[in-house]
């Protein structure tokens, strides 16, 4: 089984959100990037299936040279080969393009994508790369066994679980679940140095479409202070009469 | 040239969201100068969507599709997008709506922006706000293709009544055996228990509670709330509770009217996916929590106390206020 995992590089979880530019553009400055943590628990399980049932594991990212450190990452949790597509991810289309001519040139069987990445929390890039492929697709994806040709995978649904039947070649929209927290693997040492010899090829963009641009960005208004009831009567009553919520 | 809009609904009967987001359409249309078209799927009170400004609706009746599919739902909306010449393709935030509207996008080759809470800044160009960042910031995106996807923040833009009358129209959509590859095979959903996804009200709890032995609680103040349970990611990884509860950055978001934090303590992981709710309320035991510098209402104190304090009390105004 070829299994291609398509990490995106974003801000780590703790990083203060500034704008820079005339508040047209991310600021990066002091930012660290890290493995998107949906596309982690999905290299994850990708590692299983590698070291139960012998896959053969790529990773590709869409973006410019910077995100090679985070590349190499997952190169060190144990990924076999990297794809970098060398241009700016500004549009879910645009990357949903070019991800899905990699996925195309390198006939792989399962693509694993995280449910959305946590910075700008588009949600479109592996749905988008489904319809574009025209192969199954399951989202929100938490737990996924492959036997053979057929898959079977449990989904998060509002409320419950719902689990699905299809067969690959497959694309899923990873998140928590597919793997416990506990399995993510901190890169050792020799992690690190072999991942210093693995192959990563960078290739330019293909023509295509950029649907959407940001033009501006704004932070949430400063919040008011917090007010504390010294009883329980008293918070009900706040909550009726002022915050008018119960 | 109209606006469409997919109008979920559950056993026939609407979602709650499906009022957002035919309210926002109407909205839409009013600004592009023409009408919204709402597309339903086995739906019975269709006439309803009038009420919020929807003047048509395409109701698919088809048995095959009573279980919700998202390639046989995309194609399906699809059509009737063609159907109407539409140009605004107006969506919820729903799991199962968020999981067919890149499917859309990708057959319309249409410019897809999630999580907007607003009207459109403008129609033309065509602008929208929309969170970023996990709620860390807002963004203004342009939307440059022909045909344009938006996705409605739940419980953002809100209900509005707009009185028009609903021509219902039966919409027959052909699907095919393609669509059902991914295969619903069992369906293992909690009923007649508001979701986190849905829920007005949502009572949440993190470490401070100990042990998954002391939710007994937490459960009873959410059912006299009439509220969802949800819980911190810690809680879920322990095994206290089922991951579906975990809510925050890498969880489900919530953007209910109150949210409810009880023994949380209010890492930025987790505030960055509740801070969408209206109304935010504390209880710790720990003054210098930090979710208190992001709550609106708290209670300095031990959830061992304050939660059966407060869960009387509610009763006792549930009982004068009924
Ligand atoms: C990549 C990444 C992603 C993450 N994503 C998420 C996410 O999506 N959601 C999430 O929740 N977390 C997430 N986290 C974890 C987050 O950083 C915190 O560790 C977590 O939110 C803490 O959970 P907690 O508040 O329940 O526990 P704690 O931090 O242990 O807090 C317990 C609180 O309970 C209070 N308390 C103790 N006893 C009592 C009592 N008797 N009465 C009242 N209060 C009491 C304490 O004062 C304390 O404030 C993520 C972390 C990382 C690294
Ligand atoms: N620039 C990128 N390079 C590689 N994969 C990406 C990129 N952007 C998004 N993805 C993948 O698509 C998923 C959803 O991202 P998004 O649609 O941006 O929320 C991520 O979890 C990644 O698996």
């Amino acid at each position: 089984m070829k299994i291609l995992v398509c990490i995106s590089n974003v801000p780590d979880t703790t990083s203060k959100i500034n704008f820079t530019d005339n508040d047209t553009k991310f600021d990066t400055a002091g930012v660290q990037f890290v493995i998107n943590p949906n596309d982690e628990f999905g290299l994850t399980r990708a590692m299983w299936f590698k070291e139960k049932q012998s896959a053969t594991v790529h990773i590709a990212t869409v973006g410019e040279a910077s995100v090679e450190p985070t590349m190499r990452k997952a190169l060190a949790i144990g990924a076999d080969e990297a794809i970098r597509v060398n241009a700016i991810p500004t549009d879910g289309f645009f990357v949903a393009q070019q991800l899905a001519n990699i996925a195309k040139e390198g006939a792989y069987d399962l693509i694993i994508a995280g449910r959305e990445s946590i910075d700008y929390n588009g949600g479109m890039v592996p749905g988008i790369m489904a319809s574009l492929l025209d192969i199954n697709f399951v989202n929100t994806c938490i737990s996924l066994d492959v036997d053979g040709t057929s898959a079977t995978a449990l989904r998060e649904i509002d409320g419950g679980k719902e689990k699905i039947a299809t067969s690959l070649p497959l694309i899923i929209g990873g998140q928590k679940g597919l793997v416990e927290e506990s399995d993510l693997r901190i890169p050792n040492m020799r992690g690190i140095m072999m991942a210093r010899q693995k192959k990563l090829t960078v290739i330019e963009p293909i023509d295509a479409l950029n649907a959407t641009q940001d033009t501006k960005f704004t932070k949430p208004a400063a919040k008011g202070a917090v007010k504390l009831a010294s009883s329980v009567d008293e918070l009900v009553t706040l909550l009726h009469n002022e915050a008018k919520v119960i | 040239m109209s606006v469409l809009v997919y109008t979920e609904s559950e056993n026939g009967k609407f979602k709650k969201n499906a009022f957002e987001v035919a309210s926002y359409a109407a909205e839409v249309a009013k600004q592009m100068g023409t009408t919204a078209t709402a597309v339903s799927f086995n739906a019975t009170e269709n006439e309803s969507l009038g009420t919020y400004g929807i003047s048509k609706v395409l109701n698919i009746s088809n048995d095959t599709l009573k279980t919700f599919n998202a390639k046989a739902y995309a194609n399906s909306i699809h059509q009737a997008v063609e159907k109407e010449g539409a140009k605004v393709i107006i969506l919820s935030s729903s799991t199962d709506t968020k999981y067919l509207a890149p499917l859309l996008a990708g057959y319309l080759k249409a410019g897809y922006v999630p999580n907007v809470v607003a009207a459109p800044e403008s129609t033309s160009p065509f602008t929208v706000k929309r969170t970023a960042f996990s709620n860390k910031g807002f963004a203004f995106s342009e939307i440059s293709t022909d045909v344009k996807i938006i996705g409605v923040s739940n419980n953002s833009f809100g209900i509005h009544e707009n009185g028009t009358t609903a021509a219902v129209e039966a919409f027959d959509a052909a699907v095919s055996d393609a669509d059902f590859a991914t295969k619903s095979v069992e369906i293992d959903k909690v009923v007649g228990k508001a979701t986190i996804a849905d829920a007005d009200i949502v009572v949440s709890a993190g470490r401070g509670m100990k042990g998954p032995e002391n939710w007994g609680m937490i459960e009873e103040l959410a059912e006299v709330l009439g509220a969802a349970t949800a819980c911190s990611k810690p809680v879920s990884d322990l095994g206290w509770r089922p991951h579906g509860e975990h809510v925050g950055q890498t969880g489900k978001p919530v953007a209910s009217n109150l949210y409810i934090a009880i023994g949380i303590s209010g890492a930025i992981q987790h505030l960055a996916g509740v801070s969408s709710s209206k109304v935010k309320v504390v209880i710790n035991s720990d003054p210098e929590a930090p979710f208190f510098k992001a709550a609106d209402y708290g209670i300095v104190g031990d959830a061992f106390e304050v939660v059966p304090q407060l869960i009387e009390k509610l009763k006792e105004f549930k009982a004068q206020n009924a």
